[in-house]
């Protein structure tokens, strides 16, 4: 026979101070846990979406990013016609030339400025980026000094609206439009012209990277192989997923800061309920004793308690997801030290991080919830009911 | 205050007469104080640390777009004619891998540098004269921090294989001197000339006379910021714009790059204080509805409704800053163990609760005592005597 749960609840109820003070302690310690995982799961979109699988980036050897990586046009060329490259509607082959750098952009958020990737690319390569649509305004034309910036970009800092100019290179650039990237790490990139963006920095020559299509999923490990073996390109090959999968070594800070926070909060947490617990367990001695009289077991009373327990921290996980909800698809940044420049991406509570949440909650109450019912368990009758 | 005095005895009696409740609310208190003293630690070893002397002396100059951008060569010269100039040095970072670099443990700076110069823009690294003048000799001779050197086992002689990323070299080095110093000493530092031939062997790579950045070492610490306007306005209508700091506004600027981490440490301290608040304002409001009957039998013994006040949070008072001196403690311990790690920005390598720190923990305890208790002890000493007799919970 078991103690039916409504006895559990009508307690919570009774004590409701408690029941809600210790429900809040737990839930601001899932919240917190919560807040660290949106930004790792954020960031994790961020990377992943909008990379097609089979885009292979191209690096010189040796370098890790595209920043510190040089291609010249005749290394391109060579590299263009490498078999395995898909062609575009037009017969070209699906392969971008780039060059990227970097400037330094300052918002409310980051006054002292924050570095900003900045690719120069052909049309082919914004073709290649499937999930970017220009949003407001228009593409650049080729031959002008007009850039594109990603909404991440646009939604930080308040001087990249349509029309406005940002001054780098060898003079001022206007805005002509936003694009939206979907989830993707591009939202946090400002798009110029090739040619144009080249001639400014003195890189006419001496352009980035390659970006190219392999024909199908299969082709993309032969495609990767042919390119890393040639020793006349002397450039390494990578798809363009694994490339930024890569850059996810800029959330082990946070990974690490919120696994260490989350476990010393919880331990706060689960002493808290223990307390909780033990107390209630010393008022309700004499209950305690008239159940076991009525003929509950030992184990009943032990289950009794350790539920009890449960449901106060099941309702404190669920007071941290309520906490915790506001932050979803807020938008903010982290500095990379691969691209040397920050990547704008949207907190993301997902169901799954919600439900570690309510795991983590319900452990803080079975490990504070255990002893305490033991204790309850092990009360003589005789002692209980005469206990005040 | 007196009346604490008086009541010392009972307050703690009082405290140790639920053990295990107290032990559960100082060990929870603890943790999150703990917690609390580490992230204030964090803060203030990146925004409230005072600049070295040695390092309020020298500011950086680096290309205005930003640190991925060079700078001409040819700008040292120039540089060096501002008056109040003591000297400038080339610091190019090299970066590159170390054995694997998927292990944190091998992470550290390697800069190239103008050998000459090291020692005298960084007197505040200690090198023996005779090492000192080993890594002059030699053009692949490089030099290297004592915790670096510490980690890897690497001794005098050692040699090193720097794999470049930024630069299509590999740079093979020979260790002829470790350098001591309190703030940093991690860092790899070699001969900038080495670099330099290696790149004009491979005429593809455009690196050409473009340097990173330079350190300044001003004259007097005074003349620091004149220096940098001064710097700055000098190059304000070439192609390559200048931004100059100081060595510390340059070090910050570095933490900012993680994000808005002030706002990130200022969060998580008021969830966690928050907590802490619920956790022992919970115990205490438990503590003092198990003792209304007792505090009735106190007040017809004569105790006045402050003395039961004082004795009821002072009680709160002890048990916060039993859990407060304990979580200081764990937090000194985990400094310590983050000072030995390798360390991604200077400052961190000298995390340590500092008195102010522990003095805002330690006031942080107090307040969360009074507040926890405030409630609760006022509702009790202002209960009547009959209706405290009567009360049953």
């Amino acid at each position: 026979m078991t103690i039916p749960i409504s006895y559990n609840l009508r307690n919570l109820v009774a004590r409701r101070t408690t029941t809600v003070m210790t429900a809040l302690g737990i839930g601001l310690t899932v919240a917190v846990l919560l807040a660290l995982l949106a930004m790792v799961e954020g960031l994790r979109t961020a990377l992943e979406a909008g990379a097609d699988p089979r885009n292979v980036l191209v690096l010189r050897k040796g370098s890790t990013a595209e920043l510190n990586s040089f291609l010249t046009r005749q290394g391109f060329q060579d590299l263009k016609y490498t078999p395995g490259i898909a062609r575009g509607a037009d017969g070209e082959p699906l392969a971008s030339l780039e060059v990227v750098t970097v400037i330094v952009l300052e918002g409310p958020e980051n006054p002292g400025g924050m570095n900003v990737t900045l690719r120069g690319l052909l049309p082919v390569g914004f073709r290649m980026r499937e999930g970017i649509r220009i949003a407001q305004g228009k593409m650049f034309e080729t031959g002008k000094r007009e850039i594109v910036v990603g909404k991440g970009i646009a939604a930080r800092y308040p001087g990249t609206r349509v029309g406005g100019t940002l001054r780098f290179g060898r003079g001022e650039w206007t805005i002509v439009g936003i694009m939206d990237a979907g989830r993707s790490a591009s939202n946090s990139e400002i798009f110029a012209d090739l040619n144009q963006l080249s001639a400014d920095y003195d890189r006419g020559d001496a352009l980035s990277s390659a970006l190219v299509r392999a024909v199908d999923d299969a082709a993309v490990p032969p495609l990767i192989q042919t390119l890393e073996n040639d020793r006349r390109l002397n450039m390494s090959a990578q798809t363009e997923l694994a490339y930024y999968q890569g850059q996810m070594v800029s959330a082990a800070p946070i990974r690490v800061l919120g696994v260490v926070v989350a476990l010393i909060m919880a331990v706060g947490s689960s002493f808290a309920a223990m307390n909780t617990m033990y107390a209630a367990v010393s008022r309700r001695a004499a209950e305690i004793g008239t159940l076991r009289v009525l003929g509950f077991s030992r184990a009943g009373i032990l289950a009794s308690f350790l539920i009890e327990s449960l449901l106060l921290s099941l309702m404190g996980g669920l007071v941290g997801c309520l906490l915790a909800l506001p932050l979803n698809n807020l938008t903010t940044g982290i500095g990379s030290f691969v691209t040397f420049s920050e990547i704008t991406f949207n907190l993301r509570i997902t169901p799954a991080a919600m439900a570690a949440g309510i795991a983590f909650a319900l452990l803080m109450g079975a490990l504070g919830g255990l002893l305490p019912a033991g204790s309850a368990a092990r009360k003589q009758i005789l002692t209980a009911l005469r206990g005040v | 205050m007196e009346l604490v005095f008086r009541y010392l005895s009972l307050i703690g009696k009082n405290s140790l007469r639920n053990r295990r409740r107290s032990s559960l609310t100082v060990a929870s208190i603890a943790g999150s104080l703990c917690l609390l003293g580490l992230l204030m630690a964090l803060y203030h070893s990146f925004y409230l640390s005072e600049a070295s002397a040695e390092q309020a002396m020298r500011l950086v100059t680096r290309n205005k777009v930003s640190l991925a951008n060079p700078l001409p060569l040819s700008y040292q010269q120039k540089i060096a004619q501002v008056p109040g100039v003591e000297d400038v040095m080339i610091y190019q970072w090299f970066g590159g891998t170390y054995k694997d670099a998927r292990d944190p443990k091998n992470f550290f700076g390697r800069f190239t540098v103008d050998p000459e110069k090291l020692f005298t823009v960084y007197p505040d690294y200690r090198v023996p004269e005779d090492q000192k003048k080993a890594f002059l000799a030699e053009r692949t001779a490089c030099v290297i921090g004592r915790k670096t050197a510490d980690r890897l086992g690497i001794r005098l002689g050692d040699r090193l294989t720097i794999v470049g990323d930024i630069f299509p070299m590999t740079a093979e080095l020979v260790v002829r001197a470790i350098y001591d110093n309190e703030r940093d000493n991690e860092n790899l530092f070699f001969h900038h000339a080495y670099l330099k031939e290696s790149m004009k062997q491979q005429a593809r790579v455009p690196f050409g006379d473009m340097v990173g950045t330079f350190i300044v070492r001003a004259e007097r610490a005074e003349d620091v910021g004149r220096i940098a306007g001064v710097v700055d306005e000098m190059f304000r209508n070439s192609p390559y714009q200048t931004k100059t700091e100081s060595e510390k506004a340059f070090e910050l600027s570095f933490i900012g790059f993680l994000g808005n981490v002030k706002l990130f440490l200022l969060g998580i301290s008021t969830a966690v204080t928050f907590t802490i608040l619920l956790v022992s304002g919970n115990t205490m409001a438990m503590s003092v509805r198990e003792r209304v009957r007792e505090v009735g039998i106190l007040k017809t013994l004569g105790f006045t409704p402050a003395g039961i006040l004082g004795v009821i949070v002072g009680e709160s008072i002890l048990i916060s800053l039993a859990g407060g001196v304990i979580g200081l403690a764990l937090a000194s311990g985990v400094c310590a163990m983050i000072r030995g790690m390798p360390s991604t920005f200077a400052d961190m390598s000298r995390i340590a609760i500092q008195p102010s720190v522990a003095a805002a923990c330690l006031l942080m305890a107090i307040f969360i005592g009074v507040a926890s208790s405030a409630v609760s002890a006022w509702s009790a000493a202002h209960r009547s005597i009959a209706e405290s007799l009567r009360f049953t919970d």
